[in-house]
């Protein structure tokens, strides 16, 4: 069992009459020739690390080494008020939470990347937690979404300094609308249609990162990426289909990181990172 | 590739590039001095000489040479450990001219013996040593490796290959660099399995050769 596109996770789990994670786990089985107990206990043990880290950063202590980050995703779980719905508030607190982590040099699982680690997290364990899904269920949706990640790697990239911020961000919030769409009982059609949305619609996404340091826009973006990936498993459950499919829109998204130049992958040379406030977060953060 | 690559590593944060491949550069740098680290001077080149502190790079290479893996807690305070260690740590910048923008020479050494060790983080935690005590070398720690000094002349590979070969033990990739003709060669030697310490021994056992070190994969 092999896949090499979303097309082929799709037809296979149709065609076995299963989920995208059944075809995951057994392809991961036959190529590292580790036992299915050993390949769930090792998902498990992510899963110990992202609830960490979770209740980690939402205690709110901690402050990064440019002092900028540290703290944001508690100012927003103490908000009495919530403006918009409950679960895309509590997928951004999550996700927050995590992205500080990993700025605040935590331990987070990279999933895909450290810079994108929060998104993941972030959405799964809220969905986990509103519909009473127990960690096995949340496992197989880790197990999809790792599958679909698997995919990009294969055809495009995860990296931010090869792609740019679409290529982690974008990448991470497809992952997780994929995985949550299967969380719910979404069939594997319509796990490719959320995970095309959520990607397609942060194409272009670029890596400018102020002072060079993985905060500045990027613990905040793993927020807004959480939020994003709701959007796109709220299509996907009412049937609604990405125009373009999902393997050509991961195409379209390994064709865009080519063209974007490298002032905007990771460099700190464009965007953001030289603005006014960009250059004096730098200048200001000298001993960073 | 294993879906764990992407669903993971499990690391310390903020980077894969910046702090979790500095981590694995300190392990093999400790693998290799094999000894007490009295001093280590690390210098940072290209962009690491500019983010070494925000990202924690500084505190990564020190928990790397302390033993640390790259989703150890420690690392974090790494620097108190080392003072707490009595090593004395020395950070400064440094222009390698042609090499990648994410490298480090790190200077180890104690009253006996003196290590210097190049390498770059290449992206997503993976690492190449590029250098140790100036002969070049191209290690990633992928896989278990054998690395060798040994004299430069006909058979030598030979002989290590042969004793790999008796036990039975496959080799997966292979390099050999000199410095100068007839005189002292580098060869890395990347195998499917770990190797034991007589096997080792044996190797070493091998007229010409001058040095062996093993390096698990990491």
């Amino acid at each position: 069992m092999e896949y090499y596109s979303i097309k082929d996770l799709v037809e296979q789990a149709v065609s076995n009459n299963t989920t995208i994670s059944e075809i995951v786990i057994q392809t991961e089985i036959n190529e590292s020739e580790q036992t299915q107990k050993e390949i769930e206990q090792k998902m498990y043990e992510n899963i110990d690390v992202m609830k960490k880290a979770i209740s980690r950063g939402k205690k709110g202590d901690l402050k990064s080494e440019s002092g900028l980050i540290g703290g944001q995703s508690s100012i927003l779980s103490s908000q009495e008020n919530i403006f918009s719905g409950n679960i895309y508030h509590k997928a951004v607190i999550n996700a927050l939470a995590v992205a500080e982590v990993n700025a605040c040099m935590g331990k987070i699982v990279a999933c895909p990347t450290a810079g994108s680690c929060g998104i993941i997290p972030g959405v799964l364990l809220a969905v986990q937690k509103e519909l009473g899904k127990n960690d096995k269920e949340l496992s197989k949706a880790l197990f999809t979404a790792s599958g679909l990640g698997k995919v990009i790697a294969h055809k495009a990239t995860l990296a931010g300094a090869a792609g740019g911020c679409q290529a982690e961000c974008g990448s991470a919030a497809a992952m997780a609308a994929g995985g949550v769409v299967e969380l719910i009982n979404g069939n594997p059609e319509m796990v490719s249609h959320a995970f095309a949305l959520a990607l397609k619609n942060l194409l272009g996404l670029v890596c400018d990162p102020v002072a060079g340091l993985v905060e500045i826009p990027c613990v905040k973006r793993n927020g807004f990426a959480a939020a994003h990936a709701l959007t796109a498993v709220d299509m996907a459950l009412a049937g609604i289909k990405s125009a373009i499919p999902a393997d050509e829109v991961i195409e379209a998204m390994e064709q865009i990181g080519r063209l974007l130049p490298d002032s905007l992958k990771e460099t700190a040379r464009g965007g953001l990172a030289i603005t006014e406030t960009g250059k004096k977060i730098r200048k200001g953060c000298l001993k960073c | 590739m294993s879906i764990f690559n992407i669903m993971g590593p499990i690391m310390i944060g903020p980077s894969s590039s910046h702090t979790a491949g500095p981590v694995k550069i300190g392990n093999i740098a400790r693998l290799i001095f094999a000894d007490k680290i009295i001093t280590a001077d690390i210098y940072f080149h290209g962009s690491f000489a500019e983010t070494y502190k925000g990202h924690g790079t500084d505190r990564a290479i020190v928990g790397g040479l302390l033993g640390y893996t790259p989703d150890d807690e420690k690392i974090k305070d790494s620097l108190t450990y080392a003072k707490n260690n009595n090593i004395k740590i020395n950070f400064g910048k440094i222009d390698l001219k042609n090499t990648h923008p994410n490298t480090i020479l790190i200077k180890i050494s104690n009253n006996k013996k003196e290590l210097n060790i190049q390498g770059a983080s290449t992206g997503g935690g993976d690492i190449v040593i590029q250098k140790i005590n100036g002969y070049q070398v191209n290690i990633s720690a992928k896989y278990p490796t054998l690395w060798l000094l040994h004299r430069d002349k006909p058979g030598m590979a030979g002989k290590i290959t042969s004793v790999l070969g008796k036990h039975n033990l496959n080799i997966a990739y292979m390099q050999l660099f000199r410095k100068q003709r007839g005189r002292t060669a580098s060869s890395i030697i990347e195998l499917d399995h770990k190797i034991s310490n007589n096997i080792l021994e044996e190797l070493t056992a091998i007229t010409g050769i001058k040095e062996i070190k093993f390096i698990p994969a990491l």
